[in-house]
């Protein structure tokens, strides 16, 4: 179903308002805060087509690889030639063939983008404050403000920030906050012929994603389930999350994503029981030091 | 049917498509239905990205497709469900023609091994224009037994005919103020039935004759697909037709790019019709087109043997010297095509004009006429041997096209070339850095070839329709100025037409007048307020308002459709099936957007305009019962509604039996004709059909099983193997079609690989991605779609890739009669080897994108392709054919 805009409803859930009244409602978006929005992916109706790839670098003026496409070999990994997000590639389809014998098998396909995590890992350790969340709960990178430090790529568990080759700074996914901010809906998801990729606020989502793993199970599909839409899950949920049939690292996700400061208060832990255990050797040996002067000092005694 | 009501299908079949990879946009709609619960199926050679989003694929050999249809409508024939539920057996006899009696003097292919009656060999060796392989079928035999004996000596039209005898022609009468006694001459006695449909001449009987032998081992043996997966196929496809439910097919080119793609294309017409699958919604068969606007080009026909709106092209070879002669040729007398002197006279005076006068027969003899087989590869054919001086080439790029080797040699035999394109293209640029240059063995000078380049707009750059699938016009409107001196087509051809005017505009030779006379006359006018066109494009508004026709006396009054058009030169019109949608001066439909709300059933009837008439789905008087009722509630389209007034007849003013034909869709009927009519004695047109003739364009008003005229291949599919094939045909002594087209034959550069030659012993077929668009001429110079898919491939099976040492990436020689090119290996278990006739067969693809021109660049896959084709459309076989693959 073709999606409907509906970033500016006011905060108490209404009706939707018809389309013109939307329109004006964008409008006065100012006075009310906008609810999170998201991408749902069902990967179970994505036919690899990959126009949102296309889509997202022609909306977002995103350089083809190499020398503007020439040059380039085949990756020899089914059709997938784009291999991996990157600071240049903010959508990618990825194709994975389970062919065990001839004619024999499953071609799962996905369209991967930036999870838009609610606990985003990027952003907690850019030192910049490069990485800000928007007032639509995404996640963006404001390009002139970060200094190319790469914290934010190690940092992400999903492997999808790199640098672009031509602004020399971290990007992704910005979930078009050009094209969202002002009533659109963003470049892939419009260009998704069977609607594989749905733009909506997370809520809804969630309940039309729900419906359709419900869907899949009654007419087979037991293999069918959600990646990331659950709140409480990893990461407090994802803003982008999946409609998925296989074991998540199948499709090259984590099965649990976590949070580089998960370690934090153990690290922490471990470190001050370090230093303190430091201390504590250093003034024993320093004792043991001071021990041996003062027997040198005062010399055999009584002998 | 089209895309969107692909939506209503309870089961899709797609064969002969690739619908998710080339037809991605439409194919929304099948997602939809599965989402619905719908059941999709995908037979195909490979195991593509459509076949990942279907229930069921079913792999088939490339060229086997009537077998696996034929064991379908086998399967159907001798099922309990056909033979017991009253739907099946109401519908095929009384909507399609199961029932009539065929001549008796008819043989089928199961008598004669492979051949029909009326196969006349050649005498001498056939030359261009015209060859079939072994010679030309006469239909006589094919004809409809009839109730008495015709007697008036009229023969049915041959569409071989000999040229007529006599050097001199007689001076043609004037036209006369109504071609209606001609038609009503043409009239034959009414077809032989047998409601019963147990006579043993009677199409179903022949039916079940002819495809009785078509069973599941012979599937398997045949089209290499297991027979419990054909059965699986078979039995959803019957489940989910009756009338309750419905399934449709999807097909695009290949189906159509074989010896006998047309007979493809029919056999499934026929088990359509057999399960009731026409005319109702989500039924019927889907023709994809891969092109936004290729049903506009062949409506308003870039063919070389039709004229606007299917009628046949005026030809020297055929009875066509004076109006009055093709017309006696070319009309049917009844059903709706019997208006066809109307739709001509309005066509010739869109041609000439005021110069159009019933006294030079509405200007027939300024109009051209064929003399031959004028389709793409005759031509090229012909250029070959140097018997062609120049060609225009727009949108097309020949130089990667079938045998692309020996097309460019062709092209290299010109004196001129004319190549009007986006970008420099292969056929731009052939003459300077084609393969055949740089390796040395043609040297640029020794071409003298002039090649002239005129850079085209893009479709953002000019206003203008596109007519889709759905046989919709949808105008678009103009974004920006084209860069620099690119020009649209139209441009292009208005001038070339201006030019050619008054070239001989002061000739007096008698075969300039057409030149003279033609009607020409599409200027902007200035708009007030508007600054004048610096670019001259002629005005796209003009040229509809012409294709949709104006009273001949006021070119400012449009008509509203073609039931007003006349054959007396008072009304103009270019093409009758787009009669209606500019129905006034200023009323464009095409460019209508209005949706149909939510959730309230309905046709779109406001968003754009669909030929004939706005109606979305054609022949939709089947999606009524007999009594005209829908056959269900759920698959309620168009019935009788006995309560709606009719008013007076305007002629003399008595009152009229109420009573017409509604629904959500325009009724493709006449509106006003119950179902319980009989048909007028004697009539023609429509008044010769009953209420319970949903087939309106037929003579007799009945979906055809049984095909007695318009094909030259035969009235029934059958089994033929490709040209070139790995195996003998196991059905047939007769190894292919006998009549298929064989251009060029005995030449070096078209050789055939005789069957079984283990020089070649792999199958391969050819396709497209959903990244490139056909030669790459829109997609290989665009970095964001040549980073997909930079590098030509073939796809292989992992079999085969271990018995030739091939490992993936691995760069490969494939290799036919005709040529040798070198690709990528992508090896994968999507293709595979399969068991035909008890025999190995590798079967291998590749896509056909790549050239040396443009971003990302590789070896032409055409170059392996030979030049044989279907005799009723002249289309290449280019889906099937065979090869080898070794290690480069």
């Amino acid at each position: 179903m073709p999606f409907a805009l509906p970033i500016a409803q006011p905060a108490p859930a209404s009706p939707r308002p018809p389309a013109p009244a939307r329109a004006a409602a964008n409008a006065s978006l100012a006075a009310a805060a906008p609810e999170p929005m998201g991408f749902f992916t069902d990967t179970t109706v994505c036919i690899g087509c990959k126009a949102c790839e296309v889509a997202c670098k022609e909306w977002n003026q995103l350089p083809a690889r190499g020398d503007g496409g020439a040059h380039l070999e085949m990756s020899g990994q089914s059709y997938d030639n784009t291999l991996t997000l990157s600071g240049d590639t903010w959508r990618h389809v990825k194709f994975i063939e389970q062919f065990p014998e001839p004619y024999h098998g499953r071609w799962l396909m996905m369209s991967d983008v930036c999870k838009h995590c609610v606990q985003a890992p990027c952003l907690e350790v850019c030192p910049t404050g490069a990485i800000i969340r928007t007032e639509f709960d995404t996640v963006a990178i404001q390009s002139d403000t970060c200094n190319g430090c790469r914290d934010c790529i190690s940092a992400c568990p999903f492997g999808v920030i790199e640098i672009n080759h031509v602004s020399g700074t971290a990007q992704k996914c910005t979930m078009c906050y050009d094209r969202i901010s002002v009533g659109l809906e963003p470049a892939c998801s419009k260009a998704c012929p069977t609607d594989s990729i749905q733009f909506g606020p997370i809520s809804e989502l969630r309940t039309r994603a729900g419906a359709r793993v419900a869907q899949l199970q009654a007419q087979g599909e037991k293999g069918a389930y959600l990646y990331g839409a659950d709140p409480t899950g990893p990461l407090g949920g994802l803003n982008a999350f999946f409609l998925l049939v296989d074991e998540p690292e199948v499709y090259g996700l984590p099965r649990e994503p976590k949070m580089p400061t998960r370690n934090l208060v153990r690290g922490s832990m471990l470190s001050t029981i370090g230093a303190f255990m430091m201390a504590f050797v250093g003034a024993l040996s320093l004792r043991a030091r001071r021990i041996t002067e003062v027997q040198q000092a005062s010399g055999p005694k009584g002998e | 049917m089209h895309p969107r009501d692909m939506v209503h299908s309870d089961c899709i079949v797609i064969m002969g498509s690739n619908m998710a990879e080339c037809h991605p946009v439409a194919f929304r709609w099948p997602v939809q239905a599965r989402m619905n619960g719908a059941t999709l199926i995908h037979v195909d050679p490979r195991f593509t990205r459509t076949s990942a989003n279907c229930d069921i694929h079913a792999p088939i050999r490339a060229g086997s497709d009537i077998a696996f249809l034929g064991g379908i409508i086998n399967h159907v024939l001798n099922s309990q469900r056909w033979n017991d539920d009253p739907f099946f057996q109401t519908f095929a006899s009384m909507y399609t023609n199961a029932a009539t009696i065929i001549s008796p003097e008819f043989k089928d292919t199961e008598d004669l091994d492979g051949i029909f009656s009326g196969l006349t060999a050649f005498t001498e060796d056939p030359q261009w224009p015209y060859s079939g392989e072994v010679g030309n079928y006469n239909p006589e035999s094919w004809q409809y037994a009839r109730t008495a004996s015709a007697g008036n000596g009229e023969s049915q039209h041959n569409p071989v005919a000999a040229p007529a005898a006599g050097g001199v022609r007689p001076a043609a009468a004037p036209a006369p103020k109504s071609w209606d006694a001609l038609v009503h001459s043409l009239l034959k006695p009414p077809p032989r039935t047998d409601r019963t449909m147990r006579d043993p001449h009677c199409v179903l009987q022949i039916l079940k004759r002819h495809f009785a032998r078509y069973s599941p081992e012979l599937v398997e043996q045949v089209t290499g697909c297991p027979s419990e997966k054909f059965l699986q196929v078979a039995e959803a496809v019957l489940r989910n037709s009756g009338a309750d439910r419905t399934t449709s097919f999807a097909y695009a080119v290949a189906w159509t790019q074989h010896t006998d793609g047309v007979q493809i294309i029919g056999c499934c017409a026929l088990l359509q019709l057999l399960l009731g699958n026409m005319g109702r919604p989500g039924g019927g068969i889907m023709a994809l087109r891969g092109h936004a606007a290729i049903q506009g080009s062949t409506d308003i026909p870039t063919l070389y043997h039709s004229i606007h709106g299917y009628m046949n092209h005026p030809s020297a070879i055929q009875p066509h010297d004076t109006l009055h002669d093709y017309l006696a040729a070319e009309t049917v007398p009844t059903g709706y095509w019997a208006n066809q002197p109307k739709f001509m006279v309005s066509y010739l005076k869109s041609m000439y004009g005021d110069a159009a006068t019933a006294a030079n027969n509405w200007g027939y003899d300024w109009h051209p006429k064929i003399i031959g087989d004028h389709s793409h590869l005759a031509t090229m054919s012909a250029m070959a041997e140097g018997k062609i001086k120049g060609m225009l080439c727009v949108g097309q790029n020949p130089a990667t096209s079938l045998n692309g080797s020996a097309q460019r040699a062709a092209m290299r035999k010109l004196d001129w070339l004319v190549v009007k394109d986006n970008w420099l293209t292969e056929t731009a640029m052939q003459w300077k850095n084609g393969p055949e240059i740089t390796d040395g063995t043609v040297k640029v000078a020794d071409i003298a070839t002039e090649v002239f380049f005129f850079p085209s707009t893009q479709v953002g750059e000019y206003e203008g329709s596109f007519t889709n699938t759905h046989r919709m016009l949808q105008w678009h409107s103009k974004a920006a100025d084209p860069p620099g001196d690119c020009r649209t087509d139209t441009w292009f051809y208005y001038r070339l037409g201006k030019i050619l005017k008054a070239r001989y505009a002061s000739s007096t030779l008698p075969r300039d007048e057409g030149f003279q006379h033609l009607l020409w006359d599409f200027d902007r006018d200035p708009e007030p307020g508007r600054a004048p066109d610096v670019l001259a494009e002629p005005d796209e508004h003009k040229i509809l308002r012409e294709i949709n026709g104006y009273q001949s006396a006021d070119p400012s009054k449009q008509l509203s459709g073609y039931a007003e058009l006349k054959d007396d030169g008072s009304t103009l019109c270019a093409s009758w099936i787009y009669c209606g949608v500019y129905p006034a001066w200023d009323r464009n439909l095409s460019a209508r957007r209005i949706p149909d709300p939510p959730g309230v059933p309905g046709a779109e009837l406001n968003w754009g305009w669909s030929w004939p008439s706005n109606r979305r789905l054609l022949y939709n008087r089947a999606s009524a019962d007999p009594a005209g009722n829908p056959w269900s509630e759920r698959k309620r389209w168009v019935w009788w509604d006995k309560s709606v007034p009719n008013g007076q007849n305007p002629v003399t003013g008595a009152a009229t039996a109420p009573g017409r034909w509604v629904g959500y869709d325009v009724p493709d009927f006449n509106l006003t004709l119950a179902p319980n009519a009989k048909p007028k004695p004697g009539a023609i047109g429509l008044d010769a059909l009953s209420g319970t003739d949903p087939f309106i364009m037929k003579p007799d008003g009945k979906g055809w099983l049984f095909v007695p005229t318009g094909l030259v291949d035969g009235p029934l599919p059958v089994h033929y193997e490709p040209v070139e094939s790995p195996v003998h045909n196991q059905l047939y002594a007769r190894q292919s079609s006998p009549v298929f087209k064989w251009w060029s034959r005995g030449k070096p550069y078209n050789a055939i690989a005789p069957v079984g030659d283990p020089r070649f012993p792999c199958v391969i077929t050819t396709y497209r991605l959903t990244e490139h668009y056909l030669s790459g001429a829109m997609s290989r110079w665009l970095p964001h779609l040549a980073e997909l898919q930079p590098e030509l491939f073939i796809e292989i099976g992992a079999g085969l890739a271990q018995e030739r040492g091939i490992s993936n990436l691995d760069f490969v020689k494939i290799s036919t009669p005709r040529h040798q090119i070198r690709a990528r290996a992508l090896v994968t278990n999507r293709v595979g080897v399969m068991t035909i006739g008890g025999k190995r067969v590798h079967h291998v693809g590749m896509p056909w994108h790549w050239g040396w021109q443009g971003l990302a660049v590789g070896d032409v896959t055409n170059d392996l392709t030979s030049w044989v084709g279907d005799p009723n459309v002249s289309i290449h076989e280019g889906k099937a054919f065979v090869c080898n693959v070794e290690k480069a």
